[in-house]
């Protein structure tokens, strides 16, 4: 039913404005080449059609989209938009396009390349929103909250509900700089996400820093020696999360890490490149590992 | 003596206590409050040990009046010792939490004076955090043996999660080891606490606003290695302790020597920590996946196979049940099948609703056919090109460290007796250590 176009749309980035472009291509009969947001601008040689937002065509579709693909289906098309996959608009469309022909039994198609493609980014997402619930770290300035993180999908609108509801008394403020948004909570106040650019955090005052050395203590002493296993702490706890974690982050060298990383820079001089990744405290798995490289 | 000095002390004698886990129960704050807690638990952070940390967890005080052998704080060790003031934990508590570094407190203590002076110490504490700064994060408490009951009950008011350790496997090896314990003292205040969870589960139905007592439930925990116990002994032990006590968890510590006692393994002893894995492989065999402790062994065969994981070793002695068809097989026999966990199995019942799957399907919604792929048929059909020869089905079986150690010695013919200290890639990869 549709007509194949080499059409591009454009709308504004936001999740009415795609909601609007679908609306457009069954409006139109046409199935565009891409879709792309106006906030990535780049120069196509393609025709472009600007589709603007149009809050009725939207809620049409959003009315829709329960009904026909499943309460589930309808999240993941919410979800799958806030996930990094490149090409998300286009995969969004094409899920509904076959949730709206297949019904409620799209979400356990798991095997079909459009689902399985929406699902696995929908999991990448919610995921990282997990862990990031538990590895967002708070400054403490002035008695309002701020913390940065750096992930790779948008997580805010997930992580609102969870600190909301955790913190209902404070204020406080999350920094998401890959998407240039900011999370503000004022007790009492609807949340809001903002667009933010470049946010300047105010440097920890003294009471912030004694927590945080109290806390790296902790750290550092949680850990028991005789089981020092650095790939398991990789495997659950990514090392591009650390930067913001207190605990793991610039003044990460110290306690037993370091006596270890003396000693075993002393026994063996220079061969340190990926020292953390290739040693370990389990001797025999050092030497599988050179084995196999020897191989 | 300060903060910084108490901390580091009192969190140092609680880092041998395996279980930080904060599932189990979802609150809400109330109005003017502070916290919440989520069923599926949240981690925080993780320490090199690559164990989970999602609790403060430290002692109340290291002082104690036992002279537990296995322990570091037993009376006659020459430690330093510290306590904290209930003002000053539930304080450094909430800014903690305040900051997001955790979810909330786990507190044990040494047993100073005697069971009901430490336990109204414990009391004080979550008091200030419940009442003055009406958190409502998650709280794990030790029980106290020895304690009173009523001081016992009001503990369990104000925690999300009790436990009482069983310390170690059985009764005779309590005896040797920690004298002032016996199992009839670890087991009482364990059914006291149960008996408490069930009464108020069902005041919960007659009234909503009924106080909750310990609401996830109790858990404890067992040091493995210290004393001669077989792994069937302990996998029966804790079998009958979910059955019995309706325990939430049961934790495996593998045992660090921490004392020169010519009672317990010398100080160079490595921990076990692949036996502990496999342990905890078989907990999770046993609480998600229907398997029972007799299965997986029995009396000529009572310890674990430390190279081939516990399902395995199970359906290779049960050649007779596979190979099983994904598109018909019922989901407790697809549970059954190595390579296939719980994520997997509901995957595949709810796909094969759609369509018949086959192998190309099955890679797709992310099924792991390592091992999966000698015990299963896709609508009757083998995997294309799959050779079933027992050299290639004992590479894929077991650990990746020791299979290529095994072509690299131009098919070694496999030792009856492996070093069973060896840790292989894998297993150190996926090592748990129970913290889910």
């Amino acid at each position: 039913m549709f007509n194949r176009t080499n059409l591009i749309y454009r709308y504004d980035g936001s999740f009415d404005g795609l909601l609007t472009c679908v609306f457009t291509c069954y409006e139109q009969k046409e199935w565009p080449l891409d879709i792309v947001s106006s906030l990535n601008v780049q120069d196509t040689l393609c025709p472009a059609r600007t589709v603007d937002t149009d809050l009725v065509k939207a809620s049409r579709v959003a009315v829709v989209l329960p009904q026909k693909l499943s309460r589930e289906g309808a999240e993941w098309v919410y979800l799958g938009f806030l996930s990094c996959h490149p090409k998300k608009e286009l995969l969004l469309l094409d899920f509904i396009r076959k949730g709206l022909r297949e019904g409620p039994k799209i979400v356990r198609m798991l095997t079909d390349d459009t689902v399985n493609a929406l699902s696995r980014a929908v999991y990448h997402l919610t995921h990282e929103a997990h862990l990031l619930s538990g590895f967002v770290r708070f400054s403490d300035s002035g008695g309002a909250l701020t913390s940065t993180i750096e992930p790779k999908n948008n997580v805010l609108p997930i992580l609102s509900n969870h600190f909301c509801t955790r913190y209902p008394g404070e204020y406080f403020l999350i920094y998401d700089k890959t998407n240039d948004l900011a999370l503000l909570h004022e007790p009492g106040k609807p949340s809001s996400i903002i667009a933010a650019d470049e946010i300047e955090l105010p440097p920890p005052d003294e009471q912030e820093l004694y927590f945080r050395a109290l806390w790296k203590q902790f750290y550092d002493t949680i850990a028991i020696e005789g089981r020092y296993n650095p790939r398991c702490r990789m495997t659950h706890c990514p090392k591009r999360f650390w930067k913001h974690m207190t605990e793991l982050g610039a003044g990460f060298i110290s306690g037993f890490y370091a006596d270890y990383r003396d000693k075993a820079s002393s026994r063996e001089g220079k061969d340190m490149e990926g020292g953390i990744l290739k040693r370990s405290a389990f001797p025999d798995e050092t030497s599988i590992i050179k084995r196999q490289r020897s191989m | 003596m300060d903060l910084m000095e108490k901390l580091t002390i009192l969190s140092d004698a609680a880092k041998y206590d395996a279980a930080c886990t904060s599932s189990g129960v979802a609150n809400v704050p109330s109005a003017g409050g502070i916290g919440s807690t989520a069923a599926c638990g949240i981690c925080h952070s993780f320490a090199a040990d690559g164990r989970c940390i999602s609790l403060l967890k430290v002692l109340m005080t290291n002082v104690c009046i036992y002279d537990c052998k296995y322990c570091v704080n037993r009376v006659s060790h020459d430690t330093r010792r510290a306590a904290f003031a209930p003002e000053e934990l539930a304080d450094l508590t909430i800014q903690f939490y305040r900051r997001n570094y955790i979810e909330g407190l786990f507190l044990s203590s040494g047993v100073i004076k005697n069971p009901d002076y430490t336990c109204e110490q414990l009391i004080k504490t979550l008091t200030l955090l419940r009442t003055e700064y009406r958190f409502h994060g998650y709280i794990h408490v030790k029980a106290i043996p020895g304690a009173d009951p009523v001081l016992l009950n009001r503990l369990g008011m104000l925690a999300d999660r009790m436990s009482v350790n069983i310390e170690l496997p059985s009764q005779k090896s309590l005896g040797t080891l920690a004298p002032d314990k016996s199992k009839h003292s670890i087991l009482k205040p364990m059914s006291f606490i149960q008996q408490k969870i069930t009464e108020s589960a069902h005041d919960i139905v007659r009234y909503k606003h009924a106080p909750r007592f310990a609401p996830a439930g109790q858990s404890t925990q067992m040091i493995v290695g210290a004393t001669p116990e077989t792994d069937f002994q302990i996998l029966r032990l804790s079998e009958s302790l979910y059955k019995k006590y309706s325990l939430k968890r049961v934790f495996f510590s593998a045992y660090m020597p921490v004392s020169d006692n010519p009672l317990l393994p010398s100080l160079d002893t490595k921990p076990p920590l692949l036996r502990e894995h496999r342990l905890y492989q078989a907990d999770w065999l046993l609480r998600y996946y229907g398997f029972e402790a007799k299965e997986l062994l029995d009396e000529q065969s009572p310890n674990f196979n430390p190279l081939i994981d516990p399902k395995c070793n199970w359906a290779l002695n049960h050649l007779e049940l596979f190979p099983v068809d994904v598109n018909k097989a019922p989901f407790e026999l697809l549970l059954r099948v190595p390579g296939i966990g719980v994520t997997s199995a509901k995957r595949i019942t709810a796909v094969r609703r759609t369509g018949s799957l086959d192998f190309k399907g099955l890679k797709k919604i992310g099924v792991v056919l390592k091992r999966a792929q000698y015990f299963i048929t896709c609508s009757g059909k083998l995997p294309d090109g799959l050779k079933i020869t027992s050299d290639n089905m004992i590479r894929s079986l077991m650990p990746e460290g020791y299979a290529a150690g095994f072509s690299d010695h131009g098919g070694e013919q496999l030792s009856l007796f492996p070093d069973p200290s060896k840790v292989f890639k894998e297993d150190v990869q996926k090592c748990l250590t129970g913290q889910i």
